[in-house]
Formats: C-alpha cells, sequence, structure tokens
C-alpha cells in the first residue's frame, strides 16, 4: 500500500472524520438512499424521485434557480451591509465608496443587483412551468397560494431594495410606483372617497408606506429595514413551507 | 474514491482560474469570483464525486421497488443535475457582473423630477395601465385582481387532465387565458413601458429621439359624450347602463358559451361560485383589452363618469 493510501486510511479512520462523515461514497442502493436522507440540506428531497422529475423539459430548473438566486443576494447583500449606512447623508456616499475604495465593492453590488432581477423574471417562469404542467391541481393548490405569495415577496423585495442607493432613479422610480398607493379607494387622499374617511396626505396609505408625508430620510431607514430583515425572513418561511410541501405530496407527474 | 470526469474537469477548471488570477496582470479582479466558484465547486465535489454520468434514461432504477415504478435514486441523479445548473448559472451571474455595472444616477434630489420617471420594470405594466384607467383602478384594483386571481386558479380550474404533466389538447381555454394574461397583457406592457415610453410618457419609437417638449393633442372624449349626452346625471346613468350591461351580458354570453361548449353536465359540476368567480375575473381582464383598444382607436377616456370615481 502507497504511502499515499496509507494517510488516506488514517484520515477516514480516524474518530474526527467519522464523527463528521458518518458514510463513503460506496455506490450501494443503502448508501444511495444514506447520501440524501443522512444530510440536512440533501433531505430536502426526497430519497427516491420519479425518473421525468429531473428532467429539465419537466421543471426547467426555475424554482431552483429562483432559490439559488435568492441564495447569491442574501450572501452579497450581507457583504454590503457591512458598508452602506441608511441614512441621506450617507447612503449615496456609501455607494460611491463602494464602487471606488472598497475591493469586490462594484463586484458584490452587481452580483446583487443582477441576481436580482434574475430571481424576479425566474418566479414568473418558474409559475409560467407549474402552470404549463397543471402542477397545482389538488393536492398542490395550496403551495401554489404560497407560491403565489413569494411572487408578491419577490416583487417587494426587489421594489425596497430598488430605493436604497438614494440616487434620482431609484427615488424617482420608488416615487412612481408607491404613488399608487395614494390612490387607494378609502385608504389614500387621492382615492376615491378620501374625504369620507378623512385622509390626508400626511395620514394615509401611502405616508403609512413612506413614514411620513413626502418620500425622505424616514422612508430610506423603512426601507432598508423592510429590505434586510422583514421580508426575507418573511420570504423564507414561506419558502420553508413551500419546500415542505413539495416533500410533503410529493412532486407532480404524469399517473404511473 | 474515483475520480469521475466532472472532478476532473472542475479540477482543471480550477487551476486555469488560479493561474490566471496570480499570473495575468489585473488578474487579481478575479479573485472573488475564483472564490465563488471554487466553493460551489466543492460543495459539488462533497456532495455527489463519482457520480455516473447518465442521463434519466438509462439511469438505474431503484431496485427495491416493483415492475412499472420509474424511480430513481435522488443522489447522484437529481443532486448531480441540480450542482451543475447551479454552477453554470453562478458562472454566468459572475460573468455578467463582471461586464455590466449596477446603475448609479446623480444623488437624490427631491426638487428635480426626471421625465419621463419609471417605476421599476417589472411594475411597468402597471404604469402603462395608468394610461387607460385612473391610478386607483390600475394602481390598486387591477394589482389586487391579479393576485386573487394568480390564487384562485387551482381552485376554478376543476379540468382533471394535465395533472403533472404537458397537456396543451385537452387545457386549450387555459392555457389560452393564462397566455393573453401574462405574455400579452402583463409582459408586453411591460416592453412598451420600457422600450416605448418617453417623456411625458409619450410614445417613442427606438429609432426617435426623446423630445421632451413633443406635445400630443388630447382629443379624448369620454363615451357618453360620443354618445350625445351632456348632462352630468345623464353621464352618470348611461355610464352605468354601459358597464353594469358589459359585466351582466358578459356573464350571460360566458355562461352560455360554456353550456354549448362543455355541456349543461359540466356547469353543473362547475358549480355556480366557480362560474361567478371565474367570469368576473375574465370580464375584468378583458376590459383591460377593451379600454385599450378604445382608447388608441377611438379615443375614449372615461366609460363611466361620476363625481366621484371613473372608470
Ligand atoms: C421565491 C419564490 C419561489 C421559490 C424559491 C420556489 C421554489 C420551488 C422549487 C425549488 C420547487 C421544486 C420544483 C421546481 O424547481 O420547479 C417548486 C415547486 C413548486 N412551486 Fe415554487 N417557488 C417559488 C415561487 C412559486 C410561485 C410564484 C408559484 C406559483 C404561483 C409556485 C408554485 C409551485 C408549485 C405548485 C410547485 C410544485 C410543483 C410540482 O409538484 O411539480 N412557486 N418551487
Amino acid at each position: 500500500m502507497s504511502k499515499w493510501e496509507e494517510t488516506k486510511r488514517q484520515i477516514t479512520e480516524s474518530q474526527v472524520w467519522q464523527s463528521i462523515f458518518r458514510h463513503g461514497y460506496d455506490d450501494t442502493p443503502g448508501n444511495r438512499v444514506q447520501m440524501v436522507s443522512g444530510n440536512v440540506w440533501l433531505h430536502l428531497h426526497p430519497s427516491k424521485v420519479r425518473r421525468h422529475a429531473i428532467r429539465m423539459r419537466f421543471t426547467w430548473c426555475m424554482g431552483g434557480i429562483t432559490f439559488l438566486m435568492f441564495l447569491v443576494t442574501v450572501v452579497t447583500g450581507i457583504y454590503l451591509m457591512f458598508y452602506y449606512r441608511p441614512t441621506a447623508e450617507y447612503a449615496y456616499a456609501d455607494m460611491k465608496y463602494l464602487e471606488f475604495d472598497m475591493p469586490f465593492g462594484m463586484f458584490m453590488r452587481n452580483m446583487h443587483r443582477w441576481a436580482a432581477h434574475a430571481m424576479v423574471i425566474a418566479v414568473w417562469l418558474h409559475m409560467f412551468r407549474v402552470f404549463l404542467t397543471g402542477s397545482y391541481k389538488p393536492p398542490r393548490e395550496f403551495n401554489w397560494i404560497v407560491g403565489v405569495l413569494l411572487l408578491v415577496l419577490t416583487l417587494l423585495l426587489s421594489f425596497t431594495g430598488y430605493l436604497l442607493p438614494w440616487d434620482q432613479l431609484s427615488i424617482w422610480a420608488v416615487t412612481v410606483g408607491s404613488n399608487m398607493a395614494r390612490a387607494t379607494p378609502l385608504l389614500g387622499y387621492e382615492g376615491p372617497f378620501a374625504d369620507w374617511t378623512g385622509a390626508n396626505p400626511i395620514y394615509d396609505a401611502r405616508a403609512f408606506l413612506f413614514g411620513g408625508g413626502e418620500i425622505g430620510p424616514h422612508t430610506l431607514l423603512r426601507f432598508y429595514i423592510l429590505h434586510c430583515i422583514f421580508i426575507p425572513l418573511v420570504a423564507s418561511l414561506f419558502m420553508a413551507v413551500h419546500f415542505w410541501r413539495i416533500r410533503r405530496d410529493g412532486f407532480s407527474g404524469p399517473p404511473v | 474514491m474515483a475520480m469521475s470526469r466532472e472532478m476532473f474537469w472542475a479540477l482543471i477548471t480550477s487551476v486555469g482560474l488560479v493561474v490566471t488570477v496570480l499570473f495575468v496582470p489585473g488578474g487579481r479582479v478575479l479573485v472573488l469570483p475564483e472564490l465563488f466558484i471554487l466553493v460551489m465547486i466543492g460543495l459539488y465535489a462533497l456532495a455527489a464525486p463519482g457520480a455516473e454520468i447518465t442521463d434519466p434514461d438509462s439511469a438505474r432504477p431503484v431496485v427495491d421497488t416493483g415492475p412499472g415504478d420509474d424511480k430513481v435514486h435522488t443522489w447522484p441523479h437529481l443532486v448531480r443535475s441540480e450542482f451543475l445548473c447551479a454552477i453554470f448559472i453562478t458562472l454566468l451571474l459572475i460573468v455578467w457582473s463582471l461586464l455590466v455595472d449596477a446603475p448609479l444616477e446623480d444623488p437624490a434630489n427631491p426638487t428635480r423630477t426626471p421625465n419621463p420617471s419609471k417605476a421599476p420594470w417589472y411594475f411597468l405594466g402597471l404604469q402603462e395601465m395608468l394610461v387607460f384607467f385612473d391610478p386607483w383602478h390600475a394602481g390598486v384594483v387591477l394589482p389586487s385582481f391579479i393576485v386573487v386571481g394568480l390564487m384562485a386558479i387551482p381552485y376554478i380550474d376543476i379540468n382533471p387532465a394535465g395533472n403533472g404533466y404537458y397537456a396543451f389538447e385537452s387545457r386549450k381555454i387555459e392555457i389560452l387565458t393564462f397566455f393573453l394574461g401574462f405574455h400579452i397583457l402583463w409582459i408586453s406592457l411591460i416592453i412598451i413601458g420600457t422600450f416605448l415610453r418617453g417623456p411625458g410618457w409619450n410614445w417613442f419609437w427606438p429609432w426617435e429621439v426623446w423630445d421632451s417638449h413633443k406635445v400630443e393633442a388630447l382629443t379624448n372624449v369620454n363615451l357618453h359624450y360620443k354618445f350625445g349626452v351632456r348632462t352630468e346625471t345623464g353621464a352618470m346613468i348611461f355610464g352605468a347602463i354601459v358597464v353594469l350591461g358589459y359585466f351582466v351580458l358578459g356573464t350571460i354570453a360566458m355562461y352560455m358559451g360554456i353550456v354549448k361548449m362543455k355541456g349543461q353536465e359540466f356547469m353543473q359540476r362547475w358549480g355556480m361560485p366557480r362560474f361567478i368567480l371565474t367570469s368576473f375575473l375574465f370580464l375584468n381582464m378583458m376590459s383591460v383589452v377593451i379600454k385599450m383598444v378604445m382608447r388608441h382607436a377611438g379615443n375614449i377616456m372615461y366609460v363611466w363618469q361620476t363625481p366621484w370615481i371613473n372608470f
């Protein structure tokens, strides 16, 4: 036995190694099942799947890509959070700092932004695929609803993040997007029947969103907290439900 | 542990990248991207080394299942394609991020409104709807209907065909409706809003210069005016008749159409609540199309004008 083989054996048979990795890569049916069921991440899957389910043509990989894009934005977003201060004085300067002085600042910002856009596109395509394969039909009706909530949350995540660079593009896009809120019937001051409910510019649906009558520093802080804490948290909870349901209901497919 | 073909390529790629990073001038910008890729490849190497190179058809079936069962083991078959897909997409994203910078314009200035001011691209379909409807309708009511309508799909579609497989033939109407809502309305309005709308939300072809002084004559009139109704009360009554008439007649027409196509028996099975919900949502979707046509072809502003609320 060569020195290399000997060392390898010593390592893989040591107590430390065996306490971490419970089993090797033996290609036996039992071990194949172990690979999935014994791993906390992989066991999101069942240990056996039907043949059609692993084809690209069936899933388009789009649910998985949506999730991957979410993970990418989490990783890059944490990096950005180290250097970004959500106040009107600093936010824009910090963007410049990221771009010109921070090692890989621009790269991380680009990854974060493009992944966010890709996530929006992927989630639409995912929904379209689920529609085309009729995978919302019983017993998966409720998971479709969870999916629609995830779709809305994805858009909100993207929208709240749009404001944070605090440049002309971001405040005006968010202003235009949020102006809808002031037209809400009953609850918005420009909406129908506002005089009945007493909605006014500093006390209506849009002011609630903005944290005041106009877009301003208070809005920045509000959107920052929604973007970095609240919506990711809620979206993660719904994703947990989404994945759990897929496991419980089984993956859709043609009748056997 | 036998080295699979994929591990071999992963190794070659990473060595290549490390060499670029270390020895190519300016290659240092690749350190972090390289790290991302190595992490992915490392995860992959841990998760699925030595995975057989197979396609689903020739994958070895699970031994302990009976005849007629087409199951295969998740590891390595599914895990392997997931990781390869993830590596590929991450690579694309990395290359894209190295080549294209995220935009950053002048610092925010609440007193200087750019013209045009556009919402983020995924909301531009709704902003485009503002051309045709008042903000409370385009910005609040229609989006709510879209979300509620999407959620209602599994409950109003009782066609058992195509549960878990592509079935275009037996789901024609469903697929066409989805296509109309998603591709025609949502996506094409986004494309119009992104590429064809300029200053003043005026229409500019891609080869036209954005002229911020372009003024389009506002010749829009309300529908009641076209029909010779001139008083406020008359307009309210006229509009009410048109709008209610549209929904009542539309519902009746849909009812008869469905009975004709699918038979009375189907209608019984489908039930009134499902039918009413479906026809209400469908007629609302069609009203968007109708209003767009009326505006573009006949310069119609409102169909129903009241002192409080306009359609
Ligand atoms: C953040 C957003 C979302 C994530 C991360 C996500 C993730 C996933 C993943 C990984 C799968 C496994 C199969 C696949 O990749 O296609 C899946 C399945 C499914 N998704 Fe989503 N999804 C999201 C949004 C949605 C939306 C918007 C809908 C529908 C409106 C939806 C409905 C479903 C349904 C019904 C299934 C089961 C499909 C089947 O059994 O064939 N999901 N999702």
